[in-house]
């Protein structure tokens, strides 16, 4: 123990061992070398981790309540079906960040690889988020279906911050990309507008914290121009793959 | 050995590559502590190496490395050799028991040159000779298999985790400039020695992670051209693709790369006029080498390395700088766990190949 928090050195561990170890300890934990071992913090609640090192895929898969803290990079799949709880990472990640993600937040400091966001959903009060700070690889929020992406586009100097085919797919939600130029090659189901008054409310709402966490100036990151994306009104696939004819 | 379709054992991967771009020579230890860090990304049914720059004393002959299922394929396979080649060295390469790698074939290694006037009487340069010749065995020759056939470099690969077959072939003892590895996990075709990878062709290699789903339209394509698949796995397809299109058709490895991957025709409508006219022509030129499905390959070529995902990046890849040193790996962590402080981390986009190659000089077609 360490002011409370057991350091737990993952060196040369497998991730099945790790996780064990880090389940039979309790309380919150300083995870040192680690080096790609899976599932961390799969399905945990109520404690916090502070990781060293680079988790591997599927960091805080399902993970419902607890906070993870990664000094580094993370890899692919973090937050997969997440349920609750909060991921700072003061890094990148790979792709298909918050696969699935159905609740709580995941706050990015460096820039997220391709599919963030992908197949995100809500219901009720369960409103994921998750925020970019630099940019986001393609297909992101694609198939989407709640929750909200925002991506900052930190020292892009208004650059599009995003890949390809961003919202590919999209049925709900909402996605939120600081740019001076409106995002390319979007599907014709997803409407992109510049962000009005109510959006930015709720865009500062979301920001606060992530701000707060790195150390960024809320008013800075909130100046420029920020595009709205949202799926279209209607059933907006009532004719991709047939007429729907109702 | 039987080969696929004669038996099929369902394949994840893991894949990791270290170059040195002043062509340092560096022992095997490092890629092997890299890919064994994605244990869980294998299964047991195969693993495999490419090394560069491990024979500077033979750099001048082609490498060949075989698999025989035993010694009368070895002494029938000689027999074509000594007819064909001026063989400057045999020998067997070097292996040692390991627990989890069973099952091994006979591997001996030569080096050798085509006959000086067979090669002048078969009307052929010198690689196309020796590329005939490595098909006819791998076609014709029953319980034989070249498992590489380029010049300073070598392929060492068999059924087991990477890092048992590494331990096998004793590979922390060779030094080479380059190396690639592989973990496999098939998911379609077997788990046998000469289906692991690398997949190599003179001095190209592959690693690959995924699967392609245009492997037959693909297969079909290169057999036109003379090229064989005699182990219906579809890595095999890539390294002749790859073949095919810098060493017969000439294009730069870059140029390659935009075929196997190219982009969407939406993407390539949105391109400035200059660029949209040249993947226009690829893409119309070549497109039965169009590669589809999920990709992350390494491919190893004389003096160089490249990287490349599919273009939807299906897969993971991460590519890390250090000084000379440059690392491209399926996670990160394999990247970290040999060089934790890094330069610069970049993932590279979908269809976007990364190609590194020595400092000064060893140009294979342009950049």
């Amino acid at each position: 123990m360490s002011g409370g928090i057991t350091v737990i050195s993952a060196e040369g561990m497998n991730f099945k061992e790790l996780n064990d170890n880090i389940r039979a300890a309790g309380g919150d934990i300083r995870l040192t070398e680690c080096f790609g071992q899976r599932y961390i913090a799969a399905g945990l609640g109520g404690r916090r981790i502070i990781i060293e090192g680079t988790p591997g895929n599927a960091l805080a898969a399902y993970m419902d309540g607890a906070e993870i803290i990664v000094n580094g990079n993370v890899q692919d799949a973090v937050g997969d079906t997440m349920n609750d709880g909060r991921v700072i990472v003061h890094g990148g990640a790979g792709d298909a960040l918050g696969y699935g993600m159905r609740g709580g937040r995941i706050f990015i400091k460096g820039q997220a690889g391709y599919r963030a966001g992908i197949h995100m959903k809500e219901y009720k009060e369960k409103t994921p988020l998750i925020i970019i700070g630099t940019k986001a690889g393609s297909f992101l929020g694609e198939y989407m279906a709640g929750g909200a992406l925002i991506v900052l586009g930190i020292g892009l100097n208004g650059i599009q911050p995003v890949g390809n085919f961003t919202g590919t797919g999209m049925h709900g939600g909402v996605i939120y990309i600081r740019s001076d130029e409106k995002p390319r090659g979007m599907p014709a189901q997803v409407t992109a507008e510049e962000a009005g008054c109510e959006d930015i409310k709720a865009i500062e709402r979301q920001v606060r914290e992530y701000a707060d966490i790195f150390n960024f100036d809320i008013n800075e990151l909130l100046s420029g121009r920020f595009f709205v994306l949202r799926p279209n009104a209607r059933n907006p696939y009532h004719t991709l793959y047939t007429p729907n004819l109702r | 050995m039987l080969k696929e379709g004669q038996i099929r054992i369902p394949s994840g991967c893991a894949i990791s590559g270290i170059f040195s771009r002043a062509g340092q020579r560096f022992g095997g230890r490092d890629i092997i502590k890299s890919i064994s860090i994605m244990h869980e990304r294998s299964n047991g049914l195969g693993g495999g190496f490419a090394a560069y720059g491990i024979y500077p004393e033979y750099k001048e002959y082609y490498a060949f490395h075989l698999f025989y299922d035993n010694d009368a394929a070895k002494e029938h396979c000689e027999a074509f050799l000594n007819r064909h080649f001026v063989i400057a060295q045999t020998s067997e390469i070097p292996t040692t028991r390991t627990e989890g790698v069973i099952g091994a074939p006979l591997i001996w290694r030569y080096f050798v040159l085509p006959i000086t006037t067979r090669l002048s009487h078969s009307l052929l340069d010198e690689k196309e000779y020796v590329a005939k010749c490595v098909f006819r065995i791998n076609t014709e020759f029953d319980g034989c298999f070249v498992v590489s056939s380029g010049k300073n470099m070598g392929v060492f690969k068999g059924v087991g985790f990477p890092e048992d077959i590494a331990h096998f072939y004793m590979l922390e003892d060779y030094r080479g400039y380059c190396f690639t590895a592989h973990g496999r996990y098939p998911t379609n075709t077997p788990g046998w020695w000469g289906g692991a990878h690398p997949f190599a062709l003179l001095d190209f290699s592959v690693v690959h992670n995924g699967e392609i789903s245009s492997y037959d339209a693909n297969r079909r394509a290169v057999e036109m051209y003379g090229y064989k698949c005699t182990l219906q796995t579809d890595t095999e397809v890539i390294a002749y693709v790859l073949d095919y299109l810098t060493r017969q058709k000439g294009l730069t490895l870059r140029e390659a790369a935009w075929v196997i991957a190219a982009p969407f025709w939406q993407t390539i409508e949105s391109m400035p006029e200059e660029d949209r006219v040249v993947y226009e022509y690829l893409r119309n030129m070549f497109s039965s080498q169009l590669i589809t499905g999920p990709f992350s390959i390494l491919v190893g070529f004389e003096g160089g390395l490249m990287a490349l995902n599919d273009r939807l990046k299906l897969r993971g890849m991460v590519v890390g700088e250090k000084d000379d040193r440059v690392y491209v790996a399926s996670e990160e962590a394999a990247i970290r766990i040999i060089e934790p402080e890094l330069d610069s981390v970049y993932w590279p986009k979908g269809g976007e190949p990364v190609i590194v190659r020595l400092e000064g000089g060893n140009q294979i077609g342009g950049v």
